[in-house]
């Protein structure tokens, strides 16, 4: 399917024997820089290498920004990024004139989908999709410490920071987002739960 | 393809002659060569080229395609991506069977368009609150235990709407497949999942990097990490090279181009999934996940048309993200009774379900409707008590877009005119918003 080599087809229930020995050869294998101490026992099909540490340091950052990297930015910061980096260029000189997604201001409507920041439930979501979605053409192109500056920038604009806060590591996850309490955490799931609703018939 | 005929021609002479067959008497030995076959048509050759040879195709007297979503949500003057690619909708009306033709299967994506993956550089990160996070390449992939399923994929932005007038228009967003690829429980167990673990974030490799996340229950459940669709490699506007799928769950969940599997204990509620848990209801939350019971009668329906009196089949789809459909029942006489429809072919879990009832019809009007009852016990409701569940009223309804509703599973019902003309069965209304714009 991906290369015109034959598969090599074999069944899980295949000699352990055999399938360690090929873990070993490919655990080998492993980049400069890949953390081996972390490779516990190697996995049951051998098969996988760790991580680089290029790979490591994308991180997706939760809502509690407990894997936020070290850095910080202020809103004069952010603003001058924004211009630099163009955001302005998409989102409008102040973030709300467009033509793509108004960063400033906003409302929520049962009538759309996609929602202006400041009634994101998180901050370090802000901090995360900036930094790996932003922008547009070429993601991932700011700094740690460019996406600290735009987030505390839109905030800030957004009237939720002052316009000293420094944003880091430490205080981003402190900041609550005005609609946090709005949201309601989606509900725990198994295979028997019951569905949340269940229209009744009347006939 | 002249060639061939004027060899043909010559090699049936000499057999013939070889044969002795073509000893004719005299007064014929002069007879005139037999007229020369007509050239092939244009469509015989097409038929017969060379790549039709190697990539199928269809009759010429079928082209049925997929039906392109309106652009409105890209005017939306917000957004801007390019290139642009719109969605685009299951042919329903046209087709039949369970399986979706792959090239007529639902198409959509949230904004950014489809991305260009090779392959030989795509991998799979899976990482978090695991033992040893581990990076999987195509290949390594599909040397793993693999099983398939057949499964539908629906987006929650399908609902039925008065002012659709195909059955395209009321469910095309959703299709189904065979979906083959490793089972996202052998791949977590290869990392190692943490005690505390609860959640899992699943991230594509297309521009917008979307994530969504999902409970640990259901992705050690029956989720497949899919890189085969119908036989062969997932298509790009299915996910190429690697897909998420989530049986029974709303389509979001079931991300393309999937590049990461992150273990966490805790939903991130990312850009595009936090919409649907701040809605007018908290009541929807809870629904966020697998499927209502749903039916549509896919012929005859909307814009179709009955030629002649007599016996014709309805037939149509029933799914539900809980397991199999139990039980469909149609009804003619716009839902005062109901019978019981014959189940045609296999009854999956979480896969459509094709049924039929043969109905004579004597030219009067009626209107035609189904409605599925799945192993769960639970019915589909009618629009009236899904809107009477929600307390909101018919306006209100098809003014708020699905994601904020939750599953619209209500029944559709198609309208048929003593002349045979199949129009939608829904009320007229004057705003249908959608989550497409």
């Amino acid at each position: 399917m991906v290369s015109h080599r034959p598969m090599s087809w074999w069944t899980f229930t295949g000699s352990p024997i055999a399938q360690r020995a090929a873990g070993a050869a490919i655990a080998v294998i492993v980049p400069l820089g890949a953390a081996l101490h972390a490779q516990e026992a190697a996995a049951p099909s051998g098969l996988g290498r760790a991580p680089t540490a290029a790979e490591q340091a994308d991180r997706i950052i939760g809502p509690d920004g407990a894997e936020l990297p070290p850095g910080s930015g202020t809103p004069a910061q952010g603003e001058m990024v924004f211009g630099r980096r163009g955001c302005s260029t998409c989102h409008g000189p102040t973030g709300s004139e467009g033509p793509s997604i108004q960063l400033v201001g906003g409302d929520v409507t049962t009538r759309t989908n996609y929602w202006p920041i400041r009634h994101w439930p998180f901050a370090p979501s802000v901090w995360d999709y900036i930094r790996r979605v932003m922008p547009y053409d070429r993601p991932g192109v700011l700094t740690d410490d460019e996406a600290y500056a735009v987030t505390a920038y839109l905030l800030y604009r957004n009237g939720i920071i002052g316009e000293d806060d420094v944003m880091d590591v430490e205080s981003l996850p402190q900041v609550k987002m005005p609609r946090r309490d709005d949201y309601v955490m989606p509900g725990e799931w198994t295979p028997d739960t019951p569905r949340g609703f269940e229209i009744p018939p009347t006939r | 393809m002249g060639k061939t005929q004027t060899s043909r021609r010559r090699f049936l002479k000499k057999s013939a002659a070889a044969a002795g067959l073509v000893a004719a008497p005299p007064s014929l030995a002069l007879a005139a060569e037999p007229a020369p076959a007509a050239e092939p048509t244009r469509s015989i050759l097409d038929n017969n080229s060379l790549e039709s040879v190697l990539y199928g195709r269809r009759s010429r007297f079928v082209n049925t395609t997929r039906e392109v979503e309106g652009r409105s949500h890209y005017d939306t003057p917000r957004i801007r991506p390019e290139p642009y690619r719109p969605s685009a909708r299951t042919p329903l009306g046209e087709l039949t069977g369970t399986i979706t033709p792959t090239s007529l299967h639902f198409t959509t994506q949230h904004y950014y368009g489809i991305p260009d993956i090779n392959p030989a550089e795509h991998t799979l990160l899976v990482e978090g609150m695991v033992e040893r996070p581990l990076v999987f390449t195509m290949a390594e992939l599909q040397r793993l235990p693999f099983v398939s399923r057949i499964h539908f994929l629906e987006c929650v932005g399908n609902r039925p709407n008065p002012r659709a007038a195909t059955v395209t228009g009321t469910h095309g967003r959703m299709a189904c497949s065979e979906w083959t690829g490793v089972p996202l429980s052998v791949l977590l167990s290869e990392v190692g999942v943490k005690n505390n673990a609860s959640w899992v974030i699943a991230e594509a490799a297309d521009r917008g990097k979307h994530t969504k996340s999902l409970p640990l229950a259901k992705a050690l459940d029956d989720v497949l990490v899919a890189y085969g669709q119908n036989g062969e490699p997932v298509r790009p506007d299915h996910g190429y090279p690697l897909r998420l799928l989530v049986p029974g769950f709303e389509g979001i969940y079931n991300v393309k181009w999937l590049k990461r599997i992150k273990v966490v204990d805790q939903p991130y509620l990312s850009f595009q999934e936090h919409s649907r848990f701040l809605t007018p209801d908290p009541k929807t939350q809870r629904d966020a996940y697998d499927f209502g019971p749903n039916s549509v009668i896919t012929q005859p329906s909307g814009a179709q048309e009955l030629l002649g009196h007599g016996l014709h089949a309805i037939s149509g789809l029933a799914w539900s993200g809980a397991g199999k459909v139990s039980r469909v029942e149609v009804s003619t006489d716009g839902g005062h009774t109901w019978q019981e429809a014959e189940l045609a072919g296999p009854v999956l879990p979480k896969a459509h379900t094709r049924f039929h009832l043969p109905w004579r019809w004597h030219g009067e009007e009626a209107v035609l409707q189904s409605r599925c009852l799945d192993e769960r016990g639970q019915l589909q409701p009618t629009e009236e008590e899904y809107a009477r569940y929600w307390g909101l009223t018919r306006a209100q309804l098809y003014g708020t877009i699905q994601s904020q509703l939750g599953y619209c599973n209500w029944i559709q019902p198609w309208k048929v005119s003593a002349d045979g003309k199949v129009t939608n069965g829904l009320a007229p209304t004057d705003v249908v918003v959608d989550v497409h714009g």
